[in-house]
């Protein structure tokens, strides 16, 4: 017999996530779309006036891309609890937490990173001052895995739940304001030419706390969804 | 269940529902009726006898009922948690329904802090609402509050329902002091903290015992409403049982 | 090691005094059954009769109410399941948009492979070779449910958990299953299978268990 290795089911989890990403890559683009949009209605509502826009780019930006975010995080785990899959997952002989870590960052990777890969092209349509755009990316390469993680496991706990669409945009809420807070108080300061690496620690040591406790929550609560 | 055994005597005891349901309905009307006649001394003193505050005038009394709001939303937040710790690790029933009971309570708390905050900021600030860190951090928690009750409403199964509420209150523990830090460092606008239970305190004695008294009265008054909701909870979850068709049957004559 | 020859000595599946109740309705129990190697065990029931209940309680995915659940030996936690148990349920419990080759190469990452068979193989077994690389969703529900027996002959677990496995099955694939039972009986490896009693266990030898509705 092979003994199953994790290293090997981490592989294989990986390969069929990435695989169906990939076999619906359409859907992959409805996030940057619903971006593009965002982006788009903010100078019609606020107007043309470039200094304005420049001063408000960084957090728009910021909030586009949480939002972006919120409609794949709400179905992660809907079709692994509907077609079985999430049980096979439970009865293999690997620690559920390692599995949903491996599923986080697959999800992360597939929706989250096309987001961040197309935030200078948004950043260009909302005037926001070229010196500021590498600190924004690395906010947002702290901000967007910290917000999967904690809205995965969110998003298992309302994987059994009714209208959770909104349910889970309102309990992401508490969990999003510091991490919004710390993001966007980066950009600021860069901005205003202020020191940024703190805030930004503050994000990477959220992220390190959040990769340690989150796959465990989020495996506790895949053992709820399932009793469904 | 095996783990079960660990829990002491008298909590296991405790924890079965018709014992607790009992012992609820004889705690209740003397914790409400305290709760009342604190609430009202509370108040009298804090309305009428104590002295004007030098700076804000009358305006500063709506505190004997803001800070205690504050106090008990928290307060309640903590009840919560270690129900919900409690429903997490043993499956206990009666710990699932209390930790959902606390949190309609603790969000009105809540939601009565906010209101009264935002009462105070008008003369305050000259504003209904202001981004200060308490106010926000207070809104914050409302919103984990809402969602722990919108999470247990939306789950079809009840105790299922619970559990998965329970690991999003455990989860908001985690979190609300980075709420409080973050957005105390996101903005530093806000008188320091005036009242210290434990150590000297800055303000009036006269202003003192009221506001005790007022913190007293919200205890008692949370621990009845919970267990007045966690008595109808339990009917509710054990609605198939022999004891809570009785009960049902009893009121139902009455 | 002699761990591993108390093991082998235990009964694959024991349960004692197993009930669940759903918000304190009974569903079924108290059930005593023992599954040694070998055995192929039928749970008969009508729909609703809470078999599929039953297998999700020995799954672990839901708790019981009372009893006790040994599996080798071992009292039934995550380790004790770890690879010796081999679910199948209603759903397939795997990917439409996949093929029947993607999806069982992430079962054997996950769950490992059994000695001399690999994934050709095991859609050979289930004569599904000519559809190894077509998404479920192109696949009919008798090849899709075929799709989900080739685990069988993939993984290595010895105790199968097969929920209504004829389902959706011709008279060949009830066939399928059967041979693909008796195989594993006779490596001495158990199963429990359940059936609402429309189609006949062909295996002479297998002992059936009528679960017992609770009252």
């Amino acid at each position: 017999m092979n003994a199953p290795n994790a290293g090997a089911a981490c592989r294989a989890l990986l390969r069929r996530e990435f695989t169906l990403a990939w076999r619906r890559r359409g859907e992959m683009l409805l996030p940057l779309l619903y971006a593009v949009i965002v982006a788009t209605l903010f100078p019609f509502a606020l107007g043309p006036d470039n200094a304005l826009l420049a001063r408000i780019s960084g957090g728009v930006l910021l909030v586009t891309v949480l939002l972006a975010m919120l409609p794949s995080l709400e179905s992660m785990f809907r079709g692994d609890l509907e077609d079985g899959s999430l049980e096979q997952l439970l009865l293999s002989p690997q620690p559920l937490p390692l599995l949903a870590l491996v599923r986080i960052l697959a999800h992360w990777s597939t929706t989250a990173l096309p987001l961040v890969v197309a935030t200078p092209l948004l950043a260009l349509l909302l005037r926001l001052p070229s010196n500021v755009l590498p600190v924004l990316l690395v906010a947002l390469l702290l901000a967007t895995p910290l917000l999967a993680l904690l809205g995965a496991t969110l998003s298992a706990l309302t994987a059994g739940a009714r209208r959770s669409a909104i349910l889970l945009s309102l309990m992401l809420l508490p969990l999003a304001v510091p991490v919004v807070i710390f993001a966007a108080g980066a950009v600021a300061a860069a901005q205003a030419g202020l020191p940024f690496l703190a805030p930004l620690s503050w994000l990477a040591a959220a992220l390190v706390l959040a990769l340690a406790l989150a796959p465990f929550a989020c495996a506790a609560a895949l053992r709820i969804a399932i009793e469904a | 269940m095996m783990s079960r055994s660990y829990l002491p005597h008298w909590m296991h005891l405790l924890g079965s529902p018709p014992v607790f349901y009992r012992f609820a309905g004889t705690l209740r009307p003397w914790l409400f009726w305290s709760a009342l006649l604190l609430a009202a001394i509370g108040l009298y003193g804090g309305l009428v006898l104590a002295p004007a505050d030098y700076q804000q005038g009358d305006a500063y009394r709506i505190i004997f009922i803001h800070v205690p709001c504050a106090w008990m939303s928290l307060f309640a937040y903590g009840c919560m948690a270690v129900a919900a710790l409690v429903a997490m690790v043993w499956r206990v029933k009666l710990a699932e329904v209390i930790a959902m009971e606390c949190a309609p309570v603790g969000a009105a708390f809540t939601l009565v802090t906010l209101i009264t905050g935002s009462l105070w900021g008008k003369p305050m600030w000259g504003a209904w609402w202001t981004w200060d860190a308490r106010l926000t951090s207070e809104l914050v928690l409302l919103f984990l509050y809402l969602g722990v009750i919108g999470l247990d409403h939306a789950i079809e199964d009840r105790r299922r329902g619970a559990r998965a509420a329970s690991l999003l209150a455990l989860v908001g523990v985690v979190n609300l002091p980075i709420v409080h830090y973050s957005v105390v460092w996101w903005n530093t606008l806000h008188q320091g903290s005036t009242v210290q239970l434990l150590g000297p305190s800055k303000i009036a004695p006269g202003m003192l015992w009221p506001l005790l008294t007022m913190a007293l009265a919200t205890h008692l008054y949370f621990f009845a409403s919970v267990l007045n909701r966690t008595r109808v909870g339990l009917l509710a979850v054990e609605g198939g049982k022999e004891w809570a068709r009785s009960i049902v049957a009893e009121n139902a004559h009455a | 090691m002699s761990t591993d020859a108390a093991r082998n000595d235990a009964a694959l599946l024991c349960v004692r005094a197993l009930a669940f109740a759903r918000n304190d309705e009974p569903v079924f129990g108290p059930l005593d059954f023992t599954l040694e190697r070998g055995e192929t065990l039928l749970v008969e029931g009508d729909n609703g009769s809470g078999k599929t209940t039953l297998l999700r309680v020995l799954t672990g995915t839901l708790a019981a109410s009372a009893g006790e659940i040994r599996i080798a030996g071992h009292p039934a936690t995550h380790d004790a399941f770890a690879g010796h148990m081999v679910f199948l349920g209603h759903q397939p419990g795997m990917k439409n948009d996949l093929s029947p080759c993607e999806n069982l190469a992430c079962l054997a990452g996950l769950f490992g492979t059994r000695d001399g068979a690999d994934i050709d193989s095991a859609l050979r077994e289930v004569d599904l070779a000519l559809y190894a690389d077509t998404p479920l969703r192109l696949l009919s529900a008798g090849q899709k449910k075929r799709a989900a027996l080739a685990r069988l002959a993939l993984l290595p677990g010895e105790l199968w958990l097969l929920d209504e496995p004829y389902a959706n099955l011709d008279r060949h694939g009830i066939g399928l299953v059967n041979a693909l039972v008796a195989a594993h009986a006779a490596r001495g490896g158990a199963t429990l299978l359940t059936s609402h009693g429309a189609v006949r266990f062909a295996d002479p030898h297998a002992r059936h268990v009528r679960l017992a509705l609770a009252a």
